[in-house]
């Protein structure tokens, strides 16, 4: 029903009988023969026997789900990057695609720079206008899971083992992570020596010198 | 730093120089420090260099995590003037002993 009017404050427009008019609670009261309708109360909930100290709300558990980080424009598959920090930094790289943590995947080739089928984050990467055809290549095995540490099996050491040192530790890397580099690093390499200098520029490391303004470069 | 490295030594940060800490005439503010990058002159330069990490390395007589280096990480905040001036914030405020010293401004986080 349309509020009601008022002429100023308390003053309302609607006579006492008009505005019990317009409420038509005298129709629904016609309608069922004389008296309003009642509604049922549902039954009251028995009294609980307990009740916590303080009226604290339980918290609902948040339903927000983190986005798929967003890839940079300028990187895209068979883009070469160039690392800038960690263990191979200023090393020349082929992008070959993002996983789902957001991390990229990229490799050397491991035979041209040294660097494996790796995952880097692209906040650490300089995208070059260098793009490399990487058709040929299937990277589709390749997720985050493959990249997860192996597990130590913690078994269980009499009193007289605990006082040796652990010689489990195998850092070998397993063949079948070699034989994917090989599988990849092939179609790689197939389409890096078509383009002249390629291999040589992805051999080289990237390097600041003096009188280099990395703010007006052009990568 | 330099890990035993034995292959090329590549240079993948600028150079800057602490000029001192971000002050008036008679006050001086020790948690924001004032940065001369190196090649960067105008304030619209900065802008390429606002959110990159800075680490202020410095030798101490103990050996600590293995090594005499140390280092103090910060970051470039916002430009300070119209000349290509650096404000920065490190982790825990520079030392006083840092004015006129050498800073390594990377070019990561980066958005190239």
């Amino acid at each position: 029903m349309a509020p009601a009017s008022k002429l100023s404050q308390g003053i309302k427009r609607a006579s006492r009988s008009h505005a019990y008019h317009r409420r038509g609670l005298w129709a629904i009261k016609a309608k069922h023969g004389g008296s309003f309708p009642k509604a049922e109360k549902p039954a009251a909930p028995a009294e609980p026997k307990f009740y916590p100290a303080d009226d604290v709300k339980p918290r609902t558990p948040s339903t927000r789900k983190p986005k798929p980080t967003k890839l940079r424009s300028t990187i895209t598959p068979g883009t070469v990057l160039i690392l800038l920090a960690g263990r191979f930094m200023g090393k020349r790289v082929v992008f070959l695609k993002q996983l789902k943590s957001g991390l990229l995947l990229i490799s050397g080739p491991f035979k041209i720079n040294g660097v494996p089928i790796r995952r880097v984050n692209q906040t650490y990467v300089i995208a070059t206008s260098t793009k490399v055809d990487i058709s040929g290549v299937d990277v589709s095995k390749f997720d985050d899971k493959y990249f997860a540490r192996e597990k130590k099996q913690k078994a269980k050491k009499t009193e007289g083992e605990l006082f040796e040192t652990e010689k489990e530790a195998s850092k070998a890397l397993p063949d079948f992570k070699k034989d994917d580099q090989k599988a990849v690093d092939a179609a790689l390499i197939k389409a890096i020596e078509t383009v002249p200098e390629l291999k040589s520029y992805l051999g080289a490391r990237f390097s600041l010198r003096d009188g280099d303004k990395p703010h007006e470069m052009v990568f | 730093m330099v890990k035993g490295r034995t292959g090329q030594r590549v240079r993948l940060y600028v150079r800057g120089t602490i000029l001192g800490y971000k002050r008036s005439k008679s006050n001086q503010y020790e948690t924001t420090s004032l940065v001369q990058i190196e090649g960067v002159n105008t304030k619209e330069d900065v802008a390429w260099y606002c959110g990159k990490r800075m680490a202020y390395i410095y030798k101490a007589k103990t050996k600590s995590s293995g090594t005499h280096y140390r280092c103090i990480w910060g970051k470039v905040t916002r430009p300070h003037g119209n000349s290509g001036v650096v404000r920065a914030k490190f982790k825990s405020n520079l030392p006083p002993e840092s004015m006129g010293r050498k800073v390594r401004v990377f070019m990561y986080p980066s958005s190239i």
